[in-house]
C-alpha cells in the first residue's frame, strides 16, 4: 500500500554490521524529487570512513574468517534468506524507494520484484563455480581454481536502487567477496535498509559494508583504495573514465562497468504498428527516461512512420504524470534539480536544432522535478537529442529506408548498450541481431532483462557483464595449480 | 656458424612490408657484442593509424576474414605452426641474435610456439554462446563475437612466445591484431608476420609495427578503433596503458606484469632436487622471467646445506656465448638493464645481504653479469621487494608453512609462487592460501598452452594461455527473442 508518511529508519553508515556516525561527523540530505524537500540527513562518508570500511573487509576477507570458513552453500542460504527478509519487507522498502527516487509506487514494488529474483539466482550459484582439471603437456597434474578476487568496492547510480545493490551484491557473495558499496548521494534510503536486513540475515561482520555519500570523495576514495582488489561501476561514461584513471594510478585494480547508452529501436515495415508503438513507448519512457539502455534512438521505416508517429504522441500524450504514491500514476519527477535541467536544455537543442515537437516539451506542474512527457519526429543523427543520452522521457522518431542503412546508423556512436528490433521476418531479425553493435539485442521486446541472461555493454557503454553466468567472473581470479607427477598417468 | 640473413627489416601492414611513414629506422643491437644487427623501419603514429584502418577493414562483416568458417581459422594457424617448425632453426638464430638467449633455448622456444598455435587452432570452432532459460515468454541466448582491432605490445624476453601467445588467441577468435614488438627485439616477430601471410591469412588480419613504446605503442593504446589492448612488461607501463585506456575509448585492457615470485623449500625436501629447481627457476633466461622465482624461501633445517649447494651451481653455470651449445647463460638485453641489476646487486651489498659469488660483470663486450647468490635476505631488502630481472638468486630462511605463506603474501605482486615438498597438505595448503596466478608444486616454470598464465594484484588483469584467454578476446551480446507464449 502506498504510503509517504514513513518512520526513516537508518541514516548512518554501515560497517562492520554496525550503524555509525561518518568519522567527521558530516551528514548531507537526501531530497524527495516530487516535492523538493528534504527527507532526512544521512551520514556522510569520506576518506577515512572508506578506510574503515575496507579494513572491515579485509578482515573478514582474511582466510580463517567466519566468511571463509563458510561452505559455498551456505552463501546461498544467507542470499536467500536476505531475498526473503527484503521480500517480507517489501512495502516498506517500495514506499522508501518511492519516496527517494520519485518513480511510481507500482515501478518500485516491480524493481523490489526484480531484486529478488536475482539474489534467488545467485544464492544458487554459490557452490555451482568450477575450475577445471586441464591435460597440460608432460608429467603434470594441472588444475584452475576460481577464488574470489577478495575485497570490492561498488558504487551505484540512483535509477534504480535497489535493483542495482542487488545485481552488485549477487555475483560478489555468491563468489564470497566481501564488500564496500556507495550509493548514489540521491538515493541512498534503501541501501541503508538492505544493509539491516543483510545483518538480519545473519552475514558475517565486514562481509557488507555500506557508506553513504559523494562520488569526488567517498567514490574517489574507493576507486584508488590500495587494499580493493576490484571497483565495479554502474553510471556515466565520464565518470567511467575517471574510475578507470583512478585504478590505474593506484593498485590495478580490476574494474567494471556499466555506462550510459544512446540504444537504438528499429521498426521494420512489418511491424504491427500498434504493438511497436506500444514497446517504443516502454522503450523510452520507463523510469522516466532513466535507463541507460533505454531505446532513445526510434528508427521507423518510412512506410509506417506517419501511422506511427500519430499513435505514439497519442500514447506520450496520455501517460499519467504526477504524484508517485497516487494510484494509476505512470510516471513521477525526475531524481534531481541537475538531471531536470540538463533534459530540458536537450529538449531546449532538439527545437533548435530543427526536430518537429510533437507534444510535451516543458516542465509538468509547478513544484518537484517533473517534466511532460515529449515526442520529437524527424529527428535526424546529427542532432544532439539523436547523440547525446538524454535520461528524460523525450522520444526522438527517425525515419529510415532500408535495413542496411538502419544497421549502419544504427551503429554510428561510441555507446553500445543494447538494441531492439520489431519485425516478424526471420532473416531480418537475425542480421539485426548479429550486425548491431550491442551487447543486448531485443526482438520483438523492450528491456527484457532477466537474472539469467548477462547484461551490459560493447564500445562506450562499459565492458564486464553483469547477470547470468557470465557476470560471475568479473568476481573471480583464476589460479593454476601445476604438481609434479612422478610419471606421466 | 653463419648467420642468416636478415630478410624481413620493415613495418608489415595489409600483407606488405613497407617503409615506416617517416621513412625513419632505428638499430637493433646484438647484446652479445653491443653492435648494430641491422636498422629496422621505425613506426609512429601515422603507421599506427594505416595499421588500424588494415585491421578495421579486415574485420568488417563481409571481409575474407569474416566470412571464413571457424575451422578454417583454425586451418591457418595449424598451417602457422607448421612454418614455424620448419624455420625453427632459423627462427632461433633471429632469436639469439636479438636478446641474447642460448640457441638451445630459443630453439625450444620456437617449438613451444608452434605447440601453441596448434592449441589454440584446436579452440577456433568451440567458441560457445549459450540458450538460456530466462524467465517470461522469451528465447534468449548468448553469442561470443570476437571483440574487435586489438593492439598488442609485447616485451623482449621472449619475442616469439610472447608474439604467439597474443596472435593465437586472438585470431583464434577471430580478431584483427596491431602488434607492436619491443624496439630491442623486432626481427623474429617481423619473421613470423611473414608466414603468416605465407600461411594464407588475409591482409590486414595481422600488422606488425616495430617502433618505441612512447610513440607506437601510445599511438595504440590512445587509438579510439582499437578495441582491446593487450600488453606484457612492466608496471609502470601498465598504468600508463590503463590510463591510456581510460582517457581514450575505454578500450578493454589485459596486463602481464612483472613479479616477485616466492619459492617456497620445505624441510622435507630432497635438496640437491630443491637447488637444481630453484636455481632454474631464477636464472634462466638471464633471470629475465615475469615469473622468476626471485625470492628462494628456504626451511631453517636445510638452510646450510641448501646454501652451500645452490653457490657450487651457481659458479658452475656457463656463461658465455649464446650460439655455443654448451652455454646456459647469454648477456642480459641491453645497457639499460645491464646497470639495473648491477645497481640492484649494490644495494644488496650496501643493505647488508651477504654477497656469495659472482655479481660483476663478465669480460669487458656485451652485457654478461655473473651469476650472483645473495644470502641473509631479509624481506625488507631492496633484492627482496623490488623485481630484479637479471642472475641474482636471493635467499631467505623461514621456520613456518603459515609464516611463509604470510612472507610470500607480502607484495603487491601475484604472479606465480612454488614449493618443494613432499607433505599433500603442505602442498594444498601453499597452493590454496598463496595469492599468485600460478603455483607450482615440486617444480617452476611449468608453462603449458592449456593452463591459464597471469597475475593476482599488481602483476596484471587477466589470463594468457588455457581456454580462459580467450574471453579476453571475445564480446557477449545477450539476444532476447519474444516468443508468443513460454515454451
Amino acid at each position: 500500500m502506498a504510503n509517504r508518511n514513513l518512520l526513516i529508519k537508518y541514516t548512518k553508515l554501515f560497517i562492520n554490521n554496525q550503524f555509525v556516525d561518518s568519522a567527521s561527523g558530516k551528514t548531507f540530505p537526501t531530497l524527495n524529487p516530487a516535492n523538493e524537500k528534504k527527507i532526512a540527513d544521512i551520514a556522510e562518508a569520506d576518506k577515512t570512513d572508506v578506510d574503515h570500511a575496507v579494513a572491515a573487509a579485509r578482515a573478514a576477507f582474511k582466510i580463517g574468517s567466519e566468511w571463509r570458513k563458510l561452505d559455498a552453500s551456505a552463501r546461498g542460504k544467507l542470499i536467500n534468506k536476505l531475498a526473503s527478509l527484503i521480500e517480507r519487507d517489501t512495502e516498506y522498502i517500495a514506499n522508501l524507494e518511492t519516496l527517494d527516487n520519485g518513480k511510481p509506487y507500482g515501478d518500485s514494488v516491480f524493481d523490489i520484484a526484480c531484486a529478488i529474483d536475482t539474489f534467488h539466482y545467485y544464492a544458487g550459484w554459490c557452490d555451482k563455480i568450477h575450475g577445471s582439471t586441464v591435460p597440460a603437456d608432460g608429467e603434470l597434474f594441472s588444475m584452475t581454481l576460481r577464488e574470489p578476487v577478495g575485497v570490492v568496492g561498488q558504487i551505484i547510480p540512483w535509477n534504480y536502487p535497489i535493483l542495482m545493490l542487488a545485481w552488485k551484491w549477487g555475483p560478489a557473495l555468491a563468489t564470497g567477496c566481501t564488500i564496500v558499496l556507495k550509493p548514489a548521494e540521491q538515493t541512498p534510503l534503501t541501501a541503508l535498509y538492505v544493509a539491516a536486513l543483510s545483518k538480519e540475515a545473519g552475514f558475517p561482520t565486514g562481509v557488507i559494508n555500506v557508506l553513504t555519500g559523494y562520488g569526488p570523495t567517498a567514490g574517489a576514495a574507493i576507486s584508488s583504495h590500495p587494499d580493493i582488489n576490484k571497483v565495479a561501476f554502474t553510471g556515466s561514461t565520464e565518470v567511467g573514465r575517471l574510475i578507470l584513471a583512478a585504478a590505474a594510478k593506484s593498485n590495478l585494480k580490476r574494474v567494471s562497468l556499466e555506462l550510459g547508452g544512446k540504444s537504438p529501436l528499429v521498426i521494420c515495415s512489418d511491424a504491427d504498428v500498434d504493438e511497436a508503438v506500444q514497446i517504443a513507448h516502454g522503450a523510452v519512457f520507463n523510469n522516466h527516461g532513466q535507463n541507460c539502455c533505454a531505446g532513445s534512438r526510434t528508427f521507423v521505416h518510412e512506410d509506417v512512420y506517419e501511422e506511427f508517429v500519430k499513435k505514439a504522441v497519442v500514447e506520450a500524450t496520455n501517460r499519467k504524470v504526477g504524484d508517485p504514491f497516487a494510484d494509476g500514476i505512470q510516471q513521477g519527477p525526475q531524481v534531481d534539480d541537475k538531471l531536470f535541467n540538463k533534459v530540458l536544455s536537450l529538449i531546449e537543442a532538439g527545437k533548435v536544432e530543427g526536430a518537429k515537437l510533437e507534444c510535451g516539451g516543458d516542465r509538468w506542474g509547478k513544484e518537484g522535478y517533473f517534466i511532460q512527457p515529449t515526442v520529437f519526429s524527424n529527428v535526424t543523427d546529427n542532432m544532439r537529442i539523436a547523440k547525446e543520452e538524454i535520461f528524460g522521457p523525450v522520444q526522438s522518431i527517425i525515419k529510415f529506408k532500408t535495413l542496411e542503412e538502419a544497421i549502419e546508423r544504427a551503429n554510428d556512436t561510441s555507446y553500445g548498450l543494447a538494441a531492439g528490433i520489431v519485425t516478424k521476418d526471420i532473416n531480418t531479425a537475425l542480421i539485426f541481431a548479429q550486425s548491431v553493435h550491442a551487447g543486448s539485442v531485443w526482438v520483438n521486446c523492450y528491456d527484457a532483462v532477466t537474472p539469467q541472461a548477462p547484461f551490459g555493454g560493447y564500445k562506450q557503454s562499459g565492458f564486464g557483464r553483469e547477470l547470468g553466468e557470465d557476470s560471475l567472473k568479473e568476481y573471480l581470479e583464476v589460479k593454476t595449480v601445476t604438481i609434479k607427477m612422478p610419471y606421466k598417468i | 656458424m653463419a648467420l642468416p640473413e636478415i630478410k624481413y627489416t620493415k613495418l608489415f601492414i595489409n600483407n606488405e612490408f613497407v617503409d615506416s611513414v617517416s621513412g625513419k629506422t632505428f638499430p637493433t643491437v646484438n647484446p652479445a657484442t653491443g653492435k648494430k644487427i641491422v636498422d629496422i623501419a621505425e613506426g609512429d603514429k601515422a603507421d599506427v593509424d594505416k595499421a588500424v584502418a588494415a585491421a578495421k577493414a579486415a574485420f568488417k562483416i563481409g571481409s575474407p576474414w569474416r566470412k571464413l568458417d571457424a575451422s578454417a581459422r583454425g586451418v591457418l594457424l595449424n598451417k602457422l605452426a607448421d612454418l614455424m617448425e620448419r624455420d625453427a632453426k632459423t627462427l632461433a638464430i633471429l632469436e639469439t641474435l636479438d636478446t641474447g638467449k642460448p640457441l638451445t633455448g630459443a630453439k625450444f622456444e620456437m617449438l613451444f610456439c608452434a605447440k601453441t598455435l596448434r592449441y589454440y587452432a584446436g579452440w577456433c570452432d568451440k567458441v560457445h554462446g549459450q540458450t538460456i532459460p530466462a524467465d517470461g515468454a522469451v528465447f534468449s541466448f548468448t553469442r561470443l563475437e570476437p571483440v574487435g582491432v586489438v593492439g598488442q605490445i609485447i616485451p623482449w624476453n621472449g619475442p616469439a612466445v610472447m608474439a604467439i601467445w597474443k596472435l593465437a588467441s586472438a585470431i583464434a577468435t577471430g580478431c584483427t591484431v596491431v602488434l607492436k614488438p619491443a624496439e630491442q627485439t623486432p626481427l623474429t616477430a617481423l619473421y613470423i608476420a611473414a608466414l603468416v601471410k605465407e600461411a594464407g591469412v588475409p591482409e590486414g588480419v595481422v600488422n606488425v609495427i616495430p617502433g618505441y613504446g612512447p610513440t607506437a605503442g601510445a599511438a595504440i593504446t590512445a587509438h579510439p578503433d582499437v578495441t582491446k589492448v593487450a600488453f606484457t612488461g612492466s608496471v609502470e607501463v601498465g598504468r600508463i596503458i590503463m590510463a591510456d585506456a581510460a582517457k581514450s575509448n575505454l578500450k578493454k585492457v589485459s596486463l602481464e606484469l612483472g613479479g616477485k615470485s616466492p619459492l617456497v623449500i620445505f624441510k622435507d625436501a630432497d635438496v640437491d632436487q630443491a637447488v637444481e629447481l630453484a636455481h632454474q627457476a631464477v636464472f634462466i633466461n638471464q633471470g629475465q622471467v615475469c615469473c622468476a622465482g626471485s625470492r628462494t624461501f628456504v626451511h631453517e633445517d636445510i638452510y646450510d646445506e641448501f646454501v652451500k649447494k645452490s653457490i657450487e651451481r651457481a659458479q658452475r653455470r656457463k656463461v658465455g656465448d649464446p650460439f655455443t651449445e654448451s652455454t646456459e647463460q647469454g648477456p642480459q638485453i641491453d645497457d639499460e638493464m645491464f646497470n639495473k641489476v648491477l645497481k640492484f646487486i649494490e644495494s644488496g651489498k650496501a643493505e647488508g645481504a651477504k654477497l656469495e659469488c659472482g655479481g660483476e660483470r663478465l669480460g669487458d663486450t656485451g652485457y654478461f653479469i655473473k651469476p650472483a647468490v645473495f644470502t641473509n635476505v631479509t624481506d625488507n631488502m631492496t633484492i627482496a621487494k623490488e623485481e630484479i630481472f637479471g642472475p641474482v638468486q636471493c635467499v631467505l630462511k623461514f621456520k613456518t608453512l603459515e609464516e611463509a605463506i604470510e612472507r610470500a603474501n607480502k607484495t603487491s605482486y601475484g604472479l606465480a609462487a612454488g614449493i618443494v615438498t613432499k607433505d599433500l597438505n603442505t602442498a594444498l595448503v601453499f597452493a590454496q592460501s598463496v595469492q599468485a596466478g600460478t603455483v607450482w608444486v615440486n617444480c617452476y616454470n611449468i608453462i603449458t598452452p592449456q593452463t591459464p598464465f597471469g597475475g593476482y594484484k599488481e602483476s596484471g588483469i587477466g589470463r594468457e594461455m588455457g581456454e580462459d584467454s580467450l574471453k579476453e578476446y571475445l564480446q557477449i551480446k545477450t539476444v532476447t527473442v519474444q516468443l508468443p507464449y513460454k515454451l
